[in-house]
C-alpha cells in the first residue's frame, strides 16, 4: 500500500491506475490510501462536462485536452458512462473519441461506470479525482452522460460546470426540465455548424435572460451565497456570474480557444470575494453528508437481522403495516438494543 | 465482488467491427464493464488504455489475418508497461495452423467463427477468478 501512495504522488501510471481501481471498487485499504493522499489534493483545476448523449461531449473534451496539452497543462480525464440496470454491466466508448490524445504522457483518461447506486457515483468520482489531483495533473476534466441526478453531482464536484447542448434536440422547455440552467457556468453549443444552431443559441439566452435577476440571484446561490439585486446594472456585473453561451465545433477545434477562456474568467470570477472558498465549503457539507448518510445505512442494515427486514417487507405487502411506521420501527427497535447508535 | 473491466480492441487495419461490438455487448450482459477502443489501434495504443484502464483481461478482435505480427508486439507493450498479468485473449480469423504459435505467444484464448458468446465469458471469468484477487494489490 505504501508502495501505491507514492507512486501515486510521484504520478507512476501504473500506480495511478491501480489506485483508482481500489478506490472505485472500494476495496480494503480504500480509506487509508485516500487518506494518505488527502494532504496533496486541492491544487488541481477540476471542470465538469456533462450534456444529453449525441451532442459530443467526448469530442469536445478531447478538443479541450488536446489545447490544454498545447499549453504545457497536464490533463487528467474521468469519461462516466452508464451502468446497465439489468446486468451490472457497461460499455464505455469515450475513447473511441479521444484518440488524438494517445501516446501523450501529459494526459491520463480512465472510463468508470456509475454503477447503478444513488450517490455512488458522487462518491467514486470525488474519490478519483483527488487520486488525479494528488498524482498532479493540473486540470482533471469529468465528463458525465446529462441524464438528471449524475449532472448534478459533478457540478457538485467541480468548480466550473460546462454543460453542452447541440442543435436539433428539443425545445427550450427542455432545457427548464432538465434543470441545466441552475448547474451551468458556461453553455457550450457544439455542432454549431449545424442547422438549427443559431436558434439553440438564441433560445439558450432567452431562457437564461427571462430568469433575469432571479437567475442570477440563483447563480449566487449555487456558489454558495445568496444576494438580492436591486439594480441588476453593470456595477454588480462582477459579482454575478451570467452563464455565457459560447458554440464550438469541438470536431473541428472551432471555438475552443473561446471556451477556454470563458473558463479561465469564471475562474478569474471564483477567485473574487472568496466565491470558490464558499463553493468549496458547500461541496465539502454536501460530500461530508453524503458520506455519513452512506456509512449510517450501511451500519444499520449490518446490524438489523435479514429476517426482520424480509418479515416487514411481507408485511407490508399484506398491507398489515406501513412503510412509515416500518422505518420507525426498525429505527426504534435497533437504537434500543444498539446503545452505541444513538 | 466489482464488474471485472475488459478492454475490447481492434488493432491493424481491417474495418469491420461488428463482432468486436457483438462481444462487447455480451460482455456487458454478462455484468462486465467493457472499455472498447474503436478500429484502427496500435499496439502501443492498446497497451496505454490497458494500463490507464486497469483492467483485467484484453480481448483483441482482428480480421485482417495479421494477428501473427500484431499480437507478439501487443504482449510485448503490455509487458513493458507492467502488464504482464493481464491476459490476452483474440477473436476473429485465425486459422488452425496458427494457434499453437500464437498459445506459445502468451494467447489465453482464441475464439473463431462461430464462438458462443457463453464460451468467451465463461473463459474470461475463469481467467480473472484464476488470478485472483492477490494480484491487484
Amino acid at each position: 500500500m505504501n508502495e501505491l501512495i507514492t507512486g501515486v504522488i510521484k504520478g507512476e501510471r501504473r500506480a495511478i491506475a491501480r489506485a483508482l481501481t481500489v478506490v472505485e471498487n472500494e476495496r480494503d485499504g480504500a480509506e487509508m490510501l485516500l487518506a494518505a493522499l488527502f494532504p496533496h489534493t486541492g491544487r488541481a483545476q477540476i471542470i465538469g462536462i456533462t450534456g444529453a448523449p449525441g451532442t459530443g461531449k467526448s469530442t469536445l473534451v478531447s478538443a479541450l485536452a488536446k489545447a490544454y496539452r498545447a499549453q504545457q497543462q497536464t490533463v487528467a480525464i474521468i469519461a462516466v458512462d452508464p451502468t446497465s440496470p439489468f446486468s451490472g454491466g457497461a460499455i464505455m466508448g469515450d475513447r473511441i473519441r479521444m484518440r488524438d490524445l494517445a501516446g501523450d504522457p501529459g494526459v491520463f483518461i480512465r472510463s468508470m461506470a456509475t454503477r447503478g447506486n444513488l450517490g455512488g457515483l458522487a462518491r467514486a468520482s470525488r474519490d478519483a479525482i483527488r487520486v488525479l489531483d494528488a498524482a498532479g495533473f493540473e486540470l482533471i476534466l469529468v465528463e458525465t452522460v446529462g441524464a438528471g441526478q449524475s449532472e448534478v453531482d459533478i457540478a457538485r464536484t467541480a468548480q466550473t460546470t460546462l454543460v453542452v447542448e447541440a442543435p436539433g434536440l428539443g425545445d427550450d422547455v427542455q432545457a427548464i426540465k432538465a434543470g441545466i440552467l441552475e448547474i451551468a457556468d458556461i453553455l457550450v453549443v457544439n455542432k454549431a455548424d449545424k442547422p438549427g444552431a443559431d436558434s439553440t443559441v438564441s433560445s439558450l439566452k432567452a431562457m437564461l435572460e427571462l430568469g433575469h435577476p432571479a437567475a442570477r440571484e440563483q447563480m449566487v446561490a449555487h456558489h454558495g451565497r445568496i444576494l438580492h439585486v436591486q439594480n441588476p446594472a453593470a456595477a454588480v456585473e462582477a459579482r454575478f456570474w451570467l452563464p455565457p453561451v459560447l458554440r464550438t465545433v469541438a470536431s473541428e477545434g472551432g471555438g475552443i480557444p473561446e471556451l477556454m477562456q470563458a473558463i479561465a474568467q469564471h475562474r478569474a470570477h471564483l477567485a473574487l470575494d472568496g466565491a470558490l472558498q464558499s463553493l468549496e465549503k458547500q461541496q465539502i457539507e454536501i460530500e461530508l453528508h453524503d458520506r455519513l448518510r452512506a456509512a449510517l445505512i450501511a451500519r444499520l442494515l449490518a446490524i438489523i437481522p435479514q429476517e426482520m427486514l424480509a418479515d416487514m417487507i411481507a408485511r407490508i405487502q399484506a398491507r398489515t403495516l406501513d412503510p412509515h411506521a416500518a422505518v420507525q420501527q426498525l429505527l426504534a427497535a435497533q437504537v434500543s438494543q444498539y446503545p452505541d447508535l444513538r | 465482488m466489482p464488474a471485472i473491466r475488459v478492454l475490447i480492441a481492434k488493432p491493424g487495419l481491417d474495418g469491420h467491427d461488428r463482432g468486436a461490438k457483438v462481444i462487447a455487448r455480451a460482455l456487458r450482459d454478462a455484468g462486465m464493464e467493457v472499455i472498447y477502443t474503436g478500429l484502427r489501434q496500435t499496439p502501443e495504443m492498446i497497451a496505454e488504455a490497458a494500463l490507464q484502464e486497469d483492467v483485467d483481461v484484453v480481448g483483441l478482435s482482428i480480421l485482417s489475418g495479421a494477428h501473427m505480427a500484431l499480437v507478439p508486439r501487443i504482449r510485448e507493450m503490455l509487458d513493458a508497461n507492467d502488464l504482464k498479468d493481464v491476459p490476452l485473449i483474440i477473436g476473429g480469423i485465425i486459422p488452425d495452423d496458427d494457434k499453437s504459435a500464437l498459445t506459445a505467444m502468451g494467447v489465453q484464448g482464441i475464439f473463431g467463427p462461430g464462438t458462443s458468446t457463453e464460451t468467451i465469458v465463461a473463459r474470461i471469468q475463469e481467467l480473472v477468478g484464476a488470478k485472483g484477487e492477490a494480484s491487484l494489490l
